[in-house]
Protein backbone atom coordinates (compact mmCIF):
# COMPACT_ATOMS: atom_id res chain seq x y z
CA UNK A 1 0.00 0.00 0.00
CA UNK A 2 1.18 3.51 -0.82
CA UNK A 3 -0.19 6.44 1.16
CA UNK A 4 0.42 9.91 -0.20
CA UNK A 5 -0.44 12.67 2.25
CA UNK A 6 -0.46 16.36 1.33
CA UNK A 7 2.52 15.84 -0.95
CA UNK A 8 3.95 19.06 -2.38
CA UNK A 9 7.05 19.72 -4.46
CA UNK A 10 8.19 23.20 -5.33
CA UNK A 11 10.98 23.98 -7.81
CA UNK A 12 11.72 27.65 -7.34
CA UNK A 13 8.43 29.37 -8.09
CA UNK A 14 6.87 26.41 -9.86
CA UNK A 15 4.64 24.01 -7.99
CA UNK A 16 5.25 20.64 -9.63
CA UNK A 17 3.13 18.74 -7.13
CA UNK A 18 0.50 20.60 -5.16
CA UNK A 19 -0.97 19.07 -2.03
CA UNK A 20 -1.58 15.57 -3.43
CA UNK A 21 -3.31 13.02 -1.22
CA UNK A 22 -4.38 9.56 -2.29
CA UNK A 23 -3.92 5.91 -1.39
CA UNK A 24 -2.87 3.12 -3.72
CA UNK A 25 -4.48 -0.11 -2.55
CA UNK A 26 -3.09 -3.61 -3.02
CA UNK A 27 -4.73 -6.19 -5.24
CA UNK A 28 -5.54 -4.00 -8.19
CA UNK A 29 -3.78 -2.00 -10.89
CA UNK A 30 -4.00 1.70 -10.13
CA UNK A 31 -3.41 3.98 -13.10
CA UNK A 32 -1.66 7.28 -12.45
CA UNK A 33 -2.88 9.50 -15.21
CA UNK A 34 -2.03 13.00 -16.26
CA UNK A 35 -0.66 14.92 -19.23
CA UNK A 36 3.09 15.27 -19.65
CA UNK A 37 4.43 17.62 -17.00
CA UNK A 38 1.53 17.00 -14.61
CA UNK A 39 3.89 15.86 -11.85
CA UNK A 40 3.60 12.07 -12.18
CA UNK A 41 7.32 11.33 -12.31
CA UNK A 42 8.07 13.82 -9.54
CA UNK A 43 5.48 12.11 -7.35
CA UNK A 44 6.97 8.69 -8.07
CA UNK A 45 10.47 9.92 -7.26
CA UNK A 46 9.17 11.24 -3.94
CA UNK A 47 7.58 7.85 -3.18
CA UNK A 48 11.07 6.35 -3.53
CA UNK A 49 12.69 9.04 -1.44
CA UNK A 50 14.76 10.27 -4.38
CA UNK A 51 13.32 13.78 -4.32
CA UNK A 52 12.60 15.52 -1.03
CA UNK A 53 9.02 16.74 -0.69
CA UNK A 54 8.60 20.45 0.04
CA UNK A 55 5.69 19.41 2.24
CA UNK A 56 3.69 16.29 3.03
CA UNK A 57 4.89 12.71 3.09
CA UNK A 58 4.61 9.30 1.49
CA UNK A 59 4.33 6.02 3.37
CA UNK A 60 5.00 2.66 1.80
CA UNK A 61 3.52 -0.19 3.84
CA UNK A 62 3.12 2.33 6.64
CA UNK A 63 6.71 3.59 6.70
CA UNK A 64 8.73 6.24 4.88
CA UNK A 65 10.76 4.64 2.08
CA UNK A 66 14.11 5.60 3.62
CA UNK A 67 13.30 3.54 6.72
CA UNK A 68 12.73 0.29 4.84
CA UNK A 69 15.45 -2.33 5.25
CA UNK A 70 16.28 -4.00 1.94
CA UNK A 71 13.72 -1.76 0.16
CA UNK A 72 13.96 -3.65 -3.14
CA UNK A 73 12.36 -6.63 -1.45
CA UNK A 74 9.32 -4.47 -0.66
CA UNK A 75 9.17 -1.93 -3.47
CA UNK A 76 10.16 -2.38 -7.10
CA UNK A 77 10.24 0.58 -9.43
CA UNK A 78 10.75 1.34 -13.09
CA UNK A 79 11.55 5.03 -13.50
CA UNK A 80 13.36 6.17 -16.62
CA UNK A 81 14.34 3.11 -18.63
CA UNK A 82 17.46 4.82 -19.97
CA UNK A 83 18.86 5.39 -16.49
CA UNK A 84 21.36 2.53 -16.72
CA UNK A 85 25.12 2.72 -17.28
CA UNK A 86 25.48 1.87 -20.98
CA UNK A 87 28.83 0.18 -20.45
CA UNK A 88 27.45 -2.47 -18.11
CA UNK A 89 25.74 -5.66 -19.22
CA UNK A 90 22.10 -6.34 -18.33
CA UNK A 91 23.26 -9.22 -16.10
CA UNK A 92 25.76 -7.10 -14.19
CA UNK A 93 23.26 -4.27 -13.78
CA UNK A 94 20.84 -6.65 -12.07
CA UNK A 95 23.65 -8.38 -10.18
CA UNK A 96 24.78 -5.26 -8.31
CA UNK A 97 21.17 -4.33 -7.61
CA UNK A 98 20.56 -7.78 -6.13
CA UNK A 99 23.71 -7.55 -4.00
CA UNK A 100 22.66 -4.24 -2.43
CA UNK A 101 19.55 -5.86 -0.95
CA UNK A 102 20.93 -9.38 -0.39
CA UNK A 103 18.60 -10.81 -3.00
CA UNK A 104 19.70 -14.32 -4.13
CA UNK A 105 21.70 -14.12 -7.35
CA UNK A 106 19.42 -16.81 -8.82
CA UNK A 107 16.71 -14.11 -9.05
CA UNK A 108 18.78 -12.29 -11.67
CA UNK A 109 18.44 -15.18 -14.11
CA UNK A 110 14.77 -15.62 -13.25
CA UNK A 111 13.75 -12.03 -13.97
CA UNK A 112 15.85 -11.90 -17.13
CA UNK A 113 13.96 -14.98 -18.30
CA UNK A 114 10.64 -13.42 -17.28
CA UNK A 115 11.18 -10.28 -19.38
CA UNK A 116 12.74 -12.17 -22.28
CA UNK A 117 16.27 -10.78 -22.11
CA UNK A 118 18.15 -14.00 -21.36
CA UNK A 119 19.69 -14.14 -24.85
CA UNK A 120 21.24 -10.68 -24.52
CA UNK A 121 22.09 -10.68 -20.82
CA UNK A 122 25.84 -10.44 -21.40
CA UNK A 123 25.49 -7.63 -23.96
CA UNK A 124 26.25 -4.09 -22.91
CA UNK A 125 23.12 -2.03 -22.37
CA UNK A 126 24.47 0.68 -24.70
CA UNK A 127 23.25 -1.35 -27.69
CA UNK A 128 19.74 -1.95 -26.34
CA UNK A 129 16.63 -0.53 -27.99
CA UNK A 130 14.26 1.54 -25.88
CA UNK A 131 11.97 -1.48 -25.63
CA UNK A 132 14.81 -3.70 -24.37
CA UNK A 133 15.78 -1.02 -21.85
CA UNK A 134 12.17 -0.92 -20.73
CA UNK A 135 12.21 -4.69 -20.22
CA UNK A 136 15.45 -4.44 -18.24
CA UNK A 137 13.84 -1.76 -16.06
CA UNK A 138 10.86 -4.05 -15.47
CA UNK A 139 13.25 -6.90 -14.59
CA UNK A 140 14.94 -4.62 -12.06
CA UNK A 141 11.57 -3.76 -10.54
CA UNK A 142 10.65 -7.45 -10.19
CA UNK A 143 14.09 -8.47 -8.85
CA UNK A 144 13.27 -8.41 -5.14
CA UNK A 145 9.83 -10.01 -5.62
CA UNK A 146 8.29 -6.92 -3.99
CA UNK A 147 4.73 -6.42 -2.82
CA UNK A 148 4.61 -2.86 -4.11
CA UNK A 149 5.44 -2.01 -7.72
CA UNK A 150 5.73 1.37 -9.43
CA UNK A 151 6.04 1.76 -13.17
CA UNK A 152 6.56 5.18 -14.75
CA UNK A 153 5.30 5.17 -18.36
CA UNK A 154 6.22 1.48 -18.88
CA UNK A 155 4.55 1.28 -22.29
CA UNK A 156 7.00 3.74 -23.87
CA UNK A 157 9.12 2.06 -26.51
CA UNK A 158 7.44 -1.33 -26.28
CA UNK A 159 6.24 -2.95 -29.48
CA UNK A 160 2.58 -4.04 -29.73
CA UNK A 161 3.46 -7.54 -28.57
CA UNK A 162 5.36 -6.07 -25.63
CA UNK A 163 2.42 -3.88 -24.70
CA UNK A 164 0.08 -6.87 -24.53
CA UNK A 165 2.69 -8.77 -22.50
CA UNK A 166 2.99 -5.84 -20.08
CA UNK A 167 -0.78 -5.52 -19.60
CA UNK A 168 -0.99 -9.19 -18.69
CA UNK A 169 1.99 -8.89 -16.37
CA UNK A 170 0.53 -5.90 -14.53
CA UNK A 171 -2.81 -7.63 -14.07
CA UNK A 172 -1.10 -10.83 -12.90
CA UNK A 173 0.96 -8.91 -10.35
CA UNK A 174 -2.16 -7.21 -9.01
CA UNK A 175 -3.98 -10.56 -9.04
CA UNK A 176 -1.28 -11.93 -6.71
CA UNK A 177 -2.33 -9.26 -4.21
CA UNK A 178 0.45 -6.78 -4.93
CA UNK A 179 0.09 -3.02 -5.06
CA UNK A 180 0.61 -1.96 -8.68
CA UNK A 181 0.89 1.74 -9.50
CA UNK A 182 1.37 2.59 -13.19
CA UNK A 183 1.69 6.05 -14.67
CA UNK A 184 0.71 6.97 -18.20
CA UNK A 185 -0.31 9.96 -20.22
CA UNK A 186 -2.50 7.71 -22.39
CA UNK A 187 -6.02 7.28 -21.07
CA UNK A 188 -6.79 4.53 -23.58
CA UNK A 189 -3.92 2.42 -22.27
CA UNK A 190 -5.05 2.84 -18.68
CA UNK A 191 -8.63 1.93 -19.62
CA UNK A 192 -7.31 -1.46 -20.74
CA UNK A 193 -5.02 -2.09 -17.81
CA UNK A 194 -6.17 -0.31 -14.69
CA UNK A 195 -9.15 -0.80 -12.43
CA UNK A 196 -8.63 2.31 -10.41
CA UNK A 197 -7.45 5.74 -11.51
CA UNK A 198 -5.64 8.60 -9.85
CA UNK A 199 -5.79 11.54 -12.25
CA UNK A 200 -3.65 14.64 -11.79
CA UNK A 201 -3.20 17.86 -13.74
CA UNK A 202 -0.67 20.56 -12.89
CA UNK A 203 0.31 18.67 -9.79
CA UNK A 204 -3.21 18.60 -8.36
CA UNK A 205 -5.53 15.69 -7.78
CA UNK A 206 -8.38 15.74 -10.31
CA UNK A 207 -9.92 12.34 -9.68
CA UNK A 208 -9.42 9.29 -7.50
CA UNK A 209 -11.99 6.81 -8.74
CA UNK A 210 -12.61 3.57 -10.60
CA UNK A 211 -12.06 3.49 -14.33
CA UNK A 212 -15.77 2.79 -14.96
CA UNK A 213 -16.85 5.69 -12.84
CA UNK A 214 -14.36 7.99 -14.48
CA UNK A 215 -15.67 7.14 -17.94
CA UNK A 216 -19.30 7.55 -16.91
CA UNK A 217 -18.63 10.91 -15.30
CA UNK A 218 -16.44 12.38 -17.96
CA UNK A 219 -17.39 11.11 -21.37
CA UNK A 220 -19.92 13.35 -23.08
CA UNK A 221 -22.23 11.87 -25.71
CA UNK A 222 -24.10 13.53 -28.58
CA UNK A 223 -26.13 12.57 -31.63
CA UNK A 224 -24.25 12.88 -34.88
CA UNK A 225 -26.42 13.85 -37.84
CA UNK A 226 -25.40 14.26 -41.47
CA UNK A 227 -27.82 16.16 -43.67
CA UNK A 228 -27.79 17.99 -47.04
CA UNK A 229 -29.81 20.80 -45.47
CA UNK A 230 -28.13 21.73 -42.20
CA UNK A 231 -29.77 25.15 -41.97
CA UNK A 232 -33.28 23.67 -41.82
CA UNK A 233 -32.31 20.99 -39.35
CA UNK A 234 -30.79 23.63 -37.11
CA UNK A 235 -33.97 25.70 -37.08
CA UNK A 236 -36.15 22.65 -36.36
CA UNK A 237 -33.93 21.53 -33.49
CA UNK A 238 -33.54 25.08 -32.18
CA UNK A 239 -37.33 25.39 -32.00
CA UNK A 240 -37.29 22.33 -29.68
CA UNK A 241 -34.60 23.91 -27.53
CA UNK A 242 -31.91 21.45 -28.61
CA UNK A 243 -28.38 22.78 -29.01
CA UNK A 244 -26.77 21.93 -32.35
CA UNK A 245 -23.12 22.48 -33.20
CA UNK A 246 -20.97 21.87 -36.29
CA UNK A 247 -18.76 18.80 -36.30
CA UNK A 248 -15.41 19.35 -37.88
CA UNK A 249 -14.76 15.80 -38.84
CA UNK A 250 -14.49 16.20 -42.61
CA UNK A 251 -17.80 14.53 -43.43
CA UNK A 252 -19.46 15.43 -46.70
CA UNK A 253 -22.46 17.65 -46.46
CA UNK A 254 -23.15 19.08 -43.06
CA UNK A 255 -22.22 16.95 -40.08
CA UNK A 256 -23.90 18.28 -36.98
CA UNK A 257 -23.90 17.34 -33.31
CA UNK A 258 -27.13 17.54 -31.36
CA UNK A 259 -26.54 17.79 -27.62
CA UNK A 260 -28.70 16.81 -24.70
CA UNK A 261 -30.90 14.54 -26.78
CA UNK A 262 -30.90 10.80 -27.43
CA UNK A 263 -30.90 9.21 -30.89
CA UNK A 264 -34.54 8.17 -30.65
CA UNK A 265 -35.84 11.66 -29.95
CA UNK A 266 -33.59 13.11 -32.65
CA UNK A 267 -34.84 10.70 -35.31
CA UNK A 268 -38.48 11.28 -34.34
CA UNK A 269 -37.96 15.01 -34.84
CA UNK A 270 -36.32 14.39 -38.20
CA UNK A 271 -39.24 12.22 -39.33
CA UNK A 272 -41.90 14.60 -38.05
CA UNK A 273 -40.44 17.46 -40.11
CA UNK A 274 -39.67 15.41 -43.22
CA UNK A 275 -35.97 16.19 -43.09
CA UNK A 276 -33.50 14.28 -45.24
CA UNK A 277 -30.64 12.78 -43.29
CA UNK A 278 -27.82 10.51 -44.44
CA UNK A 279 -26.78 9.36 -41.04
CA UNK A 280 -27.98 9.61 -37.52
CA UNK A 281 -26.45 7.96 -34.50
CA UNK A 282 -25.18 8.25 -30.97
CA UNK A 283 -21.51 9.12 -30.49
CA UNK A 284 -19.71 8.47 -27.25
CA UNK A 285 -16.80 10.86 -26.74
CA UNK A 286 -13.65 8.79 -26.43
CA UNK A 287 -11.85 8.34 -23.15
CA UNK A 288 -8.96 10.30 -24.51
CA UNK A 289 -11.30 13.24 -25.14
CA UNK A 290 -12.77 12.90 -21.66
CA UNK A 291 -9.29 12.95 -20.19
CA UNK A 292 -8.16 15.90 -22.28
CA UNK A 293 -11.29 17.81 -21.36
CA UNK A 294 -10.82 17.13 -17.69
CA UNK A 295 -7.16 18.09 -17.58
CA UNK A 296 -7.75 21.12 -19.80
CA UNK A 297 -10.38 22.30 -17.34
CA UNK A 298 -7.82 22.00 -14.59
CA UNK A 299 -5.38 24.09 -16.57
CA UNK A 300 -7.96 26.81 -17.21
CA UNK A 301 -8.95 26.78 -13.59
CA UNK A 302 -5.37 27.31 -12.53
CA UNK A 303 -4.78 30.08 -15.04
CA UNK A 304 -7.95 31.82 -14.02
CA UNK A 305 -6.80 32.07 -10.42
CA UNK B 1 27.32 -4.65 9.33
CA UNK B 2 26.24 -7.36 6.94
CA UNK B 3 23.96 -4.78 5.34
CA UNK B 4 26.88 -2.42 4.90
CA UNK B 5 29.18 -5.04 3.41
CA UNK B 6 26.51 -6.21 0.98
CA UNK B 7 26.43 -2.62 -0.30
CA UNK B 8 30.24 -2.53 -0.50
CA UNK B 9 30.08 -5.76 -2.49
CA UNK B 10 27.56 -4.21 -4.87
CA UNK B 11 29.77 -1.14 -5.29
CA UNK B 12 32.70 -3.39 -6.14
CA UNK B 13 30.52 -5.15 -8.72
CA UNK B 14 29.58 -1.76 -10.17
CA UNK B 15 33.22 -0.70 -10.39
CA UNK B 16 34.53 -3.90 -11.94
CA UNK B 17 31.78 -4.26 -14.55
CA UNK B 18 32.55 -1.12 -16.54
CA UNK B 19 35.54 -0.84 -18.84
CA UNK B 20 36.47 2.70 -17.77
CA UNK B 21 37.67 1.30 -14.43
CA UNK B 22 40.13 -1.07 -16.04
CA UNK B 23 41.22 1.50 -18.60
CA UNK B 24 41.97 4.19 -16.06
CA UNK B 25 43.76 1.78 -13.73
CA UNK B 26 45.81 0.36 -16.61
CA UNK B 27 46.75 3.84 -17.79
CA UNK B 28 47.77 4.82 -14.25
CA UNK B 29 50.02 1.75 -13.99
CA UNK B 30 51.58 2.24 -17.42
CA UNK B 31 52.19 5.95 -16.80
CA UNK B 32 53.71 5.48 -13.36
CA UNK B 33 55.91 2.46 -14.07
CA UNK B 34 56.62 3.35 -17.71
CA UNK B 35 57.75 6.88 -16.97
CA UNK B 36 59.77 5.56 -14.03
CA UNK B 37 61.73 3.22 -16.31
CA UNK B 38 62.38 5.97 -18.89
CA UNK B 39 63.29 8.49 -16.21
CA UNK B 40 65.71 6.02 -14.58
CA UNK B 41 67.38 5.17 -17.88
CA UNK B 42 67.60 8.83 -18.86
CA UNK B 43 69.11 9.91 -15.56
CA UNK B 44 71.57 7.03 -15.52
CA UNK B 45 73.23 8.67 -18.55
CA UNK B 46 73.46 12.13 -16.98
CA UNK B 47 73.72 11.14 -13.35
CA UNK B 48 76.41 13.73 -12.56
CA UNK B 49 74.08 16.62 -13.37
CA UNK B 50 71.00 15.17 -11.63
CA UNK B 51 69.40 17.28 -8.90
CA UNK B 52 68.11 15.29 -5.91
CA UNK B 53 68.69 11.69 -4.91
CA UNK B 54 68.21 8.43 -6.75
CA UNK B 55 65.44 7.50 -4.34
CA UNK B 56 63.59 10.78 -4.76
CA UNK B 57 63.57 10.46 -8.55
CA UNK B 58 61.14 7.53 -8.29
CA UNK B 59 58.28 9.78 -7.14
CA UNK B 60 58.04 12.14 -10.12
CA UNK B 61 56.27 9.55 -12.31
CA UNK B 62 53.54 9.29 -9.67
CA UNK B 63 52.74 12.98 -10.07
CA UNK B 64 51.87 12.30 -13.72
CA UNK B 65 50.27 8.90 -13.23
CA UNK B 66 47.94 10.14 -10.50
CA UNK B 67 45.90 11.89 -13.18
CA UNK B 68 44.57 8.52 -14.36
CA UNK B 69 43.72 7.63 -10.78
CA UNK B 70 41.87 10.93 -10.46
CA UNK B 71 39.93 10.04 -13.62
CA UNK B 72 39.00 6.70 -12.03
CA UNK B 73 37.82 8.36 -8.81
CA UNK B 74 35.76 10.93 -10.69
CA UNK B 75 34.15 8.40 -13.06
CA UNK B 76 33.18 6.12 -10.17
CA UNK B 77 30.68 8.77 -9.06
CA UNK B 78 30.08 11.07 -12.01
CA UNK B 79 28.80 8.25 -14.26
CA UNK B 80 26.14 7.54 -11.62
CA UNK B 81 24.79 11.01 -12.29
CA UNK B 82 25.42 11.27 -16.03
CA UNK B 83 23.74 7.90 -16.72
CA UNK B 84 20.96 8.24 -14.13
CA UNK B 85 22.12 5.09 -12.30
CA UNK B 86 22.14 7.18 -9.11
CA UNK B 87 18.36 6.83 -8.89
CA UNK B 88 18.60 3.05 -8.97
CA UNK B 89 21.45 3.22 -6.44
CA UNK B 90 19.58 5.40 -3.97
CA UNK B 91 16.32 3.48 -4.41
CA UNK B 92 18.26 0.32 -3.52
CA UNK B 93 20.23 1.98 -0.71
CA UNK B 94 18.10 4.85 0.58
CA UNK B 95 20.39 5.59 3.52
CA UNK B 96 22.69 8.17 1.99
CA UNK B 97 25.43 7.71 4.55
CA UNK B 98 25.61 3.96 3.90
CA UNK B 99 25.67 4.54 0.15
CA UNK B 100 28.45 7.12 0.35
CA UNK B 101 30.52 5.17 2.89
CA UNK B 102 30.32 2.02 0.76
CA UNK B 103 31.34 3.99 -2.32
CA UNK B 104 34.25 5.65 -0.50
CA UNK B 105 35.45 2.34 0.95
CA UNK B 106 35.31 0.71 -2.47
CA UNK B 107 37.21 3.61 -4.05
CA UNK B 108 39.79 3.48 -1.26
CA UNK B 109 40.16 -0.28 -1.61
CA UNK B 110 40.71 -0.24 -5.34
CA UNK B 111 42.89 2.87 -5.24
CA UNK B 112 44.85 1.42 -2.32
CA UNK B 113 45.76 -1.74 -4.21
CA UNK B 114 46.69 0.29 -7.27
CA UNK B 115 48.69 2.76 -5.16
CA UNK B 116 50.80 -0.05 -3.71
CA UNK B 117 51.41 -1.47 -7.18
CA UNK B 118 52.38 1.84 -8.79
CA UNK B 119 54.31 3.28 -5.84
CA UNK B 120 56.51 0.24 -5.33
CA UNK B 121 56.48 -0.40 -9.07
CA UNK B 122 57.68 3.10 -9.90
CA UNK B 123 60.37 2.95 -7.22
CA UNK B 124 61.76 -0.38 -8.36
CA UNK B 125 61.48 0.59 -12.05
CA UNK B 126 63.37 3.83 -11.48
CA UNK B 127 66.14 2.11 -9.58
CA UNK B 128 66.35 -0.56 -12.27
CA UNK B 129 66.70 2.18 -14.88
CA UNK B 130 69.39 3.95 -12.86
CA UNK B 131 71.40 0.73 -12.79
CA UNK B 132 74.58 1.17 -10.77
CA UNK B 133 73.32 4.52 -9.43
CA UNK B 134 70.12 2.99 -8.11
CA UNK B 135 69.27 2.51 -4.45
CA UNK B 136 67.01 0.17 -2.47
CA UNK B 137 64.05 0.33 -0.12
CA UNK B 138 66.53 -0.28 2.72
CA UNK B 139 67.93 3.23 2.43
CA UNK B 140 66.81 5.36 5.40
CA UNK B 141 63.51 7.16 4.84
CA UNK B 142 62.78 5.46 1.52
CA UNK B 143 60.21 2.94 2.71
CA UNK B 144 58.38 5.67 4.66
CA UNK B 145 58.25 7.84 1.53
CA UNK B 146 56.96 4.98 -0.64
CA UNK B 147 54.27 4.18 1.93
CA UNK B 148 53.54 7.91 2.06
CA UNK B 149 52.98 7.78 -1.70
CA UNK B 150 50.59 4.83 -1.28
CA UNK B 151 48.60 6.72 1.36
CA UNK B 152 48.58 9.93 -0.67
CA UNK B 153 47.34 8.30 -3.90
CA UNK B 154 44.62 6.41 -2.03
CA UNK B 155 43.41 9.50 -0.23
CA UNK B 156 43.59 11.57 -3.42
CA UNK B 157 41.22 9.11 -5.10
CA UNK B 158 38.70 9.31 -2.25
CA UNK B 159 39.06 13.09 -2.20
CA UNK B 160 38.16 13.47 -5.89
CA UNK B 161 35.33 10.96 -5.45
CA UNK B 162 33.88 13.29 -2.82
CA UNK B 163 34.38 16.33 -5.04
CA UNK B 164 32.67 14.57 -7.96
CA UNK B 165 29.69 13.72 -5.73
CA UNK B 166 29.22 17.42 -5.07
CA UNK B 167 29.77 18.48 -8.69
CA UNK B 168 27.85 15.53 -10.27
CA UNK B 169 29.56 16.04 -13.63
CA UNK B 170 32.50 14.28 -15.26
CA UNK B 171 33.57 17.31 -17.28
CA UNK B 172 33.28 19.75 -14.40
CA UNK B 173 35.07 17.46 -11.93
CA UNK B 174 37.98 16.69 -14.25
CA UNK B 175 38.00 20.27 -15.49
CA UNK B 176 38.68 21.44 -11.96
CA UNK B 177 40.85 18.63 -10.58
CA UNK B 178 43.30 18.22 -13.44
CA UNK B 179 44.30 21.90 -13.78
CA UNK B 180 44.63 22.11 -10.00
CA UNK B 181 46.93 19.10 -9.97
CA UNK B 182 49.00 20.16 -12.97
CA UNK B 183 49.15 23.93 -12.67
CA UNK B 184 49.68 23.76 -8.98
CA UNK B 185 52.47 21.22 -8.96
CA UNK B 186 54.29 22.55 -11.95
CA UNK B 187 53.87 26.28 -11.63
CA UNK B 188 51.65 28.18 -9.28
CA UNK B 189 52.76 26.45 -6.11
CA UNK B 190 56.34 27.53 -6.51
CA UNK B 191 55.50 31.24 -6.59
CA UNK B 192 56.80 32.55 -3.25
CA UNK B 193 53.96 35.02 -2.82
CA UNK B 194 51.23 32.37 -2.71
CA UNK B 195 53.33 29.49 -1.44
CA UNK B 196 52.17 29.94 2.19
CA UNK B 197 48.65 29.11 1.02
CA UNK B 198 49.21 26.70 -1.88
CA UNK B 199 51.41 24.41 0.20
CA UNK B 200 48.22 23.17 1.88
CA UNK B 201 46.65 21.97 -1.37
CA UNK B 202 46.29 18.18 -1.63
CA UNK B 203 48.99 17.54 -4.22
CA UNK B 204 51.46 19.69 -2.29
CA UNK B 205 50.72 17.78 0.90
CA UNK B 206 51.26 14.63 -1.15
CA UNK B 207 54.65 15.90 -2.28
CA UNK B 208 55.66 16.33 1.36
CA UNK B 209 54.51 12.79 2.14
CA UNK B 210 56.74 11.48 -0.67
CA UNK B 211 59.74 13.53 0.35
CA UNK B 212 62.89 11.88 1.64
CA UNK B 213 65.35 13.81 3.75
CA UNK B 214 65.21 16.85 5.95
CA UNK B 215 61.79 18.35 6.71
CA UNK B 216 60.88 21.75 5.32
CA UNK B 217 61.65 20.77 1.76
CA UNK B 218 59.61 18.65 -0.63
CA UNK B 219 60.09 17.29 -4.08
CA UNK B 220 58.20 20.37 -5.31
CA UNK B 221 59.52 23.15 -3.07
CA UNK B 222 59.66 24.08 0.59
CA UNK B 223 56.92 23.53 3.14
CA UNK B 224 56.11 24.53 6.70
CA UNK B 225 55.21 20.99 7.76
CA UNK B 226 56.68 17.50 7.63
CA UNK B 227 55.24 14.19 6.37
CA UNK B 228 53.13 13.67 9.48
CA UNK B 229 51.55 17.10 9.13
CA UNK B 230 51.04 16.49 5.42
CA UNK B 231 49.22 13.26 6.20
CA UNK B 232 46.86 15.09 8.53
CA UNK B 233 46.29 17.79 5.91
CA UNK B 234 45.29 15.07 3.43
CA UNK B 235 42.98 13.50 6.01
CA UNK B 236 41.35 16.91 6.42
CA UNK B 237 40.88 17.29 2.66
CA UNK B 238 39.30 13.84 2.40
CA UNK B 239 37.05 14.52 5.39
CA UNK B 240 35.96 17.86 3.93
CA UNK B 241 35.21 16.32 0.52
CA UNK B 242 33.23 13.46 2.05
CA UNK B 243 31.32 15.83 4.33
CA UNK B 244 30.42 17.96 1.32
CA UNK B 245 29.42 14.84 -0.58
CA UNK B 246 27.24 13.68 2.31
CA UNK B 247 25.42 16.99 2.56
CA UNK B 248 24.97 17.05 -1.21
CA UNK B 249 23.63 13.51 -1.55
CA UNK B 250 21.38 13.95 1.47
CA UNK B 251 19.88 17.33 0.71
CA UNK B 252 19.71 17.48 -3.07
CA UNK B 253 17.23 15.61 -5.25
CA UNK B 254 18.75 12.67 -7.09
Amino acid sequence: MIEVEGLTKRYGRTLAVDGLSFTVEPGRVTGFLGPNGAGKSTTMRMVLGLDRPSAGRVLVDGRPYAELTDPLRRVGALLEARAVHGGRSAYHHLLWLAQTNRIPVSRVGEVLEQVGLTAVKRKRVKGFSLGMNQRLGIAAALLGDPGVLLFDEPVNGLDPEGIVWLRTLLKDLAGQGRTVFVSSHLMSEMALTAEHLVVIGRGRLLADTTVERFIADNSRSFVRITTPDPARLRSVFAAEGIQVTDLEDGAEGGALAAHGVDARRASELVAAHGLVVHEIGLRQASLEEAFVRMTAAAVEFREGM
Amino acid sequence: MTVFFSVVRAEWTKARTVRSTWWSLAVATVLCVGIAVLLGLQMADSYDRMVGSSAQLAFYPLLIGQIALVVFGVLLVSTEYTTGTIRASLAAVPRRGVFLAAKALTAAGIAGVLAVVVSFGAFLATQWGLGEHGTTLAEPGVLRAVLGACAYLTMMCVFVMGVATVLRSTALSLGIMIPVLFLNSQGLASLPAIRPVTQYLPDQAGAVMMHIGEPGRTILGHSDFGPGGAFLIMVAWVAAALAGAYVSVRRRDA
